[in-house]
Formats: structure tokens, C-alpha cells, sequence
């Protein structure tokens, strides 16, 4: 996945400057930056949930395999959202049961239509996130049963089931208590192999634990991007040393 | 510590004040609720809501109001299901096909904001001139279609209120699963089901116990109505009648009123039963 030249714009005020990024592949990418840099912002644009955000304009490309997201008619939309999961800020189940919930994306795409297979790829995922062993023999009970840890790991298995390549995360972790941010940030480093994880984050910490690749936006421009390893042990933009510093977050 | 004091008694004093106006409120609906069924058992009989008017009733006070009954449930109820289908279509298309703060769904909100505002003898009056310009009687399918009027902005004021709390991370949940817009409504429509369906009793009940409305529109008959274009009596009316006429008839108005409140009181108990048990999973 790759951003060339993004530029966002809500009610005449530029969110996102020429934002350009290439998203490297199964790797953790970390966007981090103050508060109002346009992190969030360029993570709906990664998958046009922009689209509902009123008065906002967009120029620039989302590049996915080839295909530019932010020309994509409707109907490609669809798989292209599928191609592309999302893991909230705020652990969000559907109001429907913890199965459901898993195999919802799948039934709204025709995928796994038998009854057997759609149980298999439910387990499959659940396992996937740790969550299988807590949850087997309720599984028809209401998602919001959950705790907040096991919600969002029941969302990433949501998101996971209907096979995507990418993950988006929206400080997945920041409403977690942190033995559960422990356990969901874990499952990131453990997913990378087989998905592309862009991930926001406010905690510099949880950025330098799990990082491949680091962006650091302020004001809505990328200053600086790269190995994650080069860019918060040896920033060379003095705004990035500052952030690291805690100048201002 | 004379600042802490004064801080110590405005707090008293507010949550005195909260508390009798809790207790007022409470007063009221157990003053209106004693009266009726201390009044309304004492002249209730089955054959009032079993038999329709005797032929004299005025003179030999015989026969009941079963045709205010009928007529009350056959003028509301379909209206509460046309009202539905009107306004739920308008509670989703401004709260999930417009984005917020879209001109549309400002304008749609002030034109339900004001037809909200407007008071039931106007919507009577004005499907009565639609009516006489029509060549339509007074009957029950104009009593529907006024009380149909009557619950639309009542029902979208409520259901988008309730549609706003939606979270919004579960419609960009559903979205960014690749669901189209039809299939995230179906999923909001879980969520707020319950609400929707208390929106709509509570419409029902105004709408049941309106007697302005349908004075014009929905006639008044002694006998039960066999059609849609016959003529029928309505409960609210019925009371009006009975109180209002220079001989009036204080216990069959109660009775009427007891019957009024009883339909209302199972309506909303029925409403939070099947809220309750169809909606275990929301949030």
C-alpha cells in the first residue's frame, strides 16, 4: 500500500499536506505524532471512511495493489474495505452474538456459505487471536458479555475472517487496561506475518516496542519515515527529536 | 469555611428543589391514575365494553361502547404502521445515507421541528378541507389518515434521537467490514430497535387519546364500522361527548377513560416485553 502526495482538506482546513508513505509489506508500521497531526485522518483515508465525513475533500493516491482507493467506484469499494481490516480505538462489537459477530463479514460476502464451514473459520479466527479458549462454550452469548481486551480481540477476529491483507489499528490500545493492551499488542507483532499492520499510536513506548517502520507526522506533513529503529534511536529532523524528547505530545 | 457553608446549602437546597419536582411529577400521574380507576371500576361494567349503544341509551342508559373501542383500535393501529413505515425510511436515510451536518437532514429536521409544533385540531382541520375537496365522509380511513399526520413527526423526532446515539465506530465497524449502506442499516437496526419501538408507543399513546384530530375527520357512529369509509367512533371523542352534553354521563366517561388507559398501559408493557426480549445483544 502506498500514499503519494495525499492531500486532506475538512471545511477549508488542511488535515493532510502531500502526505507520501509507502506502507512496507508484513511489517508493523507505527504512525505517530502529537494530537491534530492528521493521524486518524490518514488512517480513514486508508480505507475512505472518510467518505462520511462531511466537507471533506481529497487529492492525491491511495495505491493498493495497483488500484487507486481514493477512485474506486462503489462497487469496488466494497472488496476493497474487505482487503482492508479495522481494528477501532473503542472496542466496538456488533450488537449481535460472539459468533455472529465473527461471521458476520463472511455472510454479507458469500463467503463460507455452509453452515460446518462458517463454524471452522469462526474457530479458526478466534483461536487466531487467543480468544477461542474463553469464549468456546458461549458462544452464542451477546459480544458485549465481553470485557474490553476480549472485545477487541473479538474485532480484530471480525476483521481477520474476512481475509484481508492489511490491518489498520486506531490506538487499538488505548482504551485497554494494560495487561489487555499487553496481550492485543502481542497479537500485532505475532500477525505481521501473515498482514500489513498500519497502526496509530499515541504511546511512544508501545511505537519503539513493536515497530518495523515508523512515520512521524506534525501538522499534517510526514517529517520523517523509515526503519523505525533509525527513527527514534537517531531522528535527523530536529521536530522529530523534540517529539521523542517530549518537548510536545 | 463560611464559602464551603454556602456551597454545602446550595447543594441542599437544589436537590430539595429536584426532589419535589420528581415528587410533583409523580403526584400528578398518581392523582390522574387514582381518579380513573377509582371512578372508572366503580362504573365500568362488562357490558360496556362488550355492546355497542342500545337504541336509547340516553334515556334508558343501556348498551356500552364497544364502538368507541373498535373504532379507537381500528383508526390508530393502522396508522401506527403506516406512521412506521414513513418514518423510519426518514429516521435512516438522514442518519446513515446523509453525512452529518448535511443540509438535507438540517431542513428535514426543521420541517419534523415544526410539524411537531403544529397542534392536532390543525392537522383535523386541514384533512378536512382535503377531504371536502375530495368528496370524502368523515370515516374511519380519514381518521387514519389524519392520525397517520399526527404520529409521523412524533415517531422521526424520536427515532433520530435515538438513531444519534448510535456509536459511530460501529457503523464504520460494519463499513470497514465492506458492508454497503443497506447492510449497515440492518445491523444500526438492531441497535436501535427498542428505541424505535418505544418511539412508536409513545406516539401511539398520544395519538390514541387525541380527540382533536379525528373530530373531523373520523365522524362519531353508535354502531361498529363494517368498512373503511363507514363512519366511527372514537374513545377520546366518546369522553368529549359524554361530559360535554348538557344531561352528561360522568360514568360511562370514566369507564371510556379506564378502558383509555388500560389499552395504553398494555400497549407500553407489551412494547418493553418484545424490546426486551429481541435485543439481548445490543450494545
Amino acid at each position: 500500500m502506498e500514499v503519494q502526495d495525499l492531500c486532506v482538506t475538512i471545511d477549508s482546513n488542511k488535515i493532510l499536506k502531500n502526505v507520501s508513505i509507502s506502507f512496507p509489506k508484513n511489517k508493523i508500521t507505527c504512525v505517530v505524532g502529537p494530537s491534530g497531526c492528521g493521524k486518524s485522518t490518514l488512517l480513514k483515508c486508508l480505507n475512505r471512511l472518510i467518505d462520511n465525513t462531511l466537507g471533506a475533500k481529497l487529492s492525491g493516491r491511495v495505491m493498493v495493489d495497483g488500484q487507486d482507493l481514493l477512485k474506486a467506484r462503489d462497487s469496488e469499494l466494497i472488496d476493497l474495505r474487505r482487503r482492508i481490516g479495522l481494528v477501532p480505538q473503542r472496542p466496538c462489537p456488533l450488537p449481535m452474538s460472539i459468533f455472529d459477530n465473527v461471521a458476520y463479514g463472511c455472510r454479507i460476502h458469500g463467503m463460507h456459505r455452509g453452515k460446518s464451514e462458517l463454524a471452522d473459520v469462526v474457530e479458526t479466527y478466534l483461536r487466531e487471536v487467543g480468544l477461542w479458549d474463553e469464549v468456546e462454550y458461549r458462544l452464542k452469548e451477546p459480544a458485549t458479555r465481553l470485557s474490553g481486551g476480549q472485545q477487541q480481540r473479538l474485532c480484530l477476529a471480525r476483521s481477520l475472517a474476512v481475509e484481508p491483507d492489511f490491518i489498520l489499528a486506531d490506538e487499538a490500545t488505548s482504551a485497554l487496561d494494560p495487561i489487555s493492551s499487553k496481550i492485543v499488542e502481542d497479537l500485532f507483532v505475532k500477525l505481521k506475518e501473515k498482514y500489513s499492520i498500519i497502526m496509530v499510536t499515541h504511546t511512544l513506548r508501545q511505537a519503539l516496542r513493536i515497530a518495523d517502520y515508523a512515520v512521524f507526522l506534525y501538522l499534517g506533513k510526514v517529517i520523517e519515515s523509515g526503519d523505525a529503529k533509525e527513527v527514534f534511536r537517531n531522528p535527523q529532523n530536529e521536530l522529530t527529536k523534540n517529539y521523542l524528547s517530549g518537548a510536545f505530545s | 469555611m463560611d464559602r464551603n457553608k454556602s456551597k454545602y446549602v446550595t447543594e441542599k437546597v437544589m436537590k430539595v428543589l429536584m426532589l419535589m419536582a420528581v415528587f410533583l411529577v409523580f403526584s400528578f400521574l398518581a392523582s390522574i391514575i387514582w381518579t380513573i380507576f377509582v371512578k372508572g371500576i366503580g362504573s365500568i361494567s362488562w357490558e360496556m365494553v362488550s355492546k355497542v349503544p342500545g337504541k336509547d341509551w340516553n334515556v334508558s342508559n343501556d348498551g356500552g361502547f364497544l364502538n368507541a373501542i373498535v373504532g379507537s383500535l381500528a383508526v390508530v393501529l393502522p396508522s401506527a404502521i403506516l406512521a412506521a413505515c414513513v418514518s423510519i425510511p426518514v429516521v435512516f436515510y438522514m442518519n446513515l445515507y446523509l453525512r452529518r451536518g448535511h443540509k438535507l437532514s438540517y431542513a428535514a429536521r426543521l420541517a419534523y421541528d415544526i410539524l411537531y409544533g403544529i397542534p392536532s385540531i390543525v392537522y383535523g382541520a386541514f384533512a378536512f378541507t382535503v377531504m371536502v375537496i375530495v368528496g370524502m365522509r368523515a370515516s374511519v380511513l380519514g381518521g387514519i389518515v389524519v392520525t397517520t399526520l399526527l404520529m409521523i413527526p412524533m415517531m422521526i423526532r424520536s427515532g433520530d434521537e435515538i438513531s444519534k446515539s448510535v456509536p459511530d465506530e460501529m457503523v464504520d465497524a460494519a463499513y470497514s467490514l465492506g458492508a454497503t449502506k443497506w447492510e449497515t442499516l440492518k445491523v444500526v437496526f438492531r441497535q436501535v430497535l427498542p428505541g424505535m419501538v418505544t418511539a412508536a408507543l409513545l406516539a401511539l399513546g398520544k395519538a390514541i387519546g387525541d380527540a382533536a384530530g379525528v373530530m373531523f375527520t373520523a365522524g362519531f357512529s353508535d354502531s361498529l364500522p363494517s368498512s373503511l369509509s363507514d363512519p366511527t367512533a372514537t374513545l377520546p371523542l366518546a369522553i368529549f361527548n359524554w361530559v360535554t352534553m348538557p344531561d352528561p354521563f360522568p360514568d360511562r366517561a370514566y369507564a371510556a377513560a379506564l378502558v383509555l388507559t388500560v389499552i395504553v398501559l398494555i400497549l407500553s408493557l407489551a412494547g418493553r416485553w418484545v424490546t426486551r426480549r429481541f435485543t439481548k445483544n445490543n450494545l
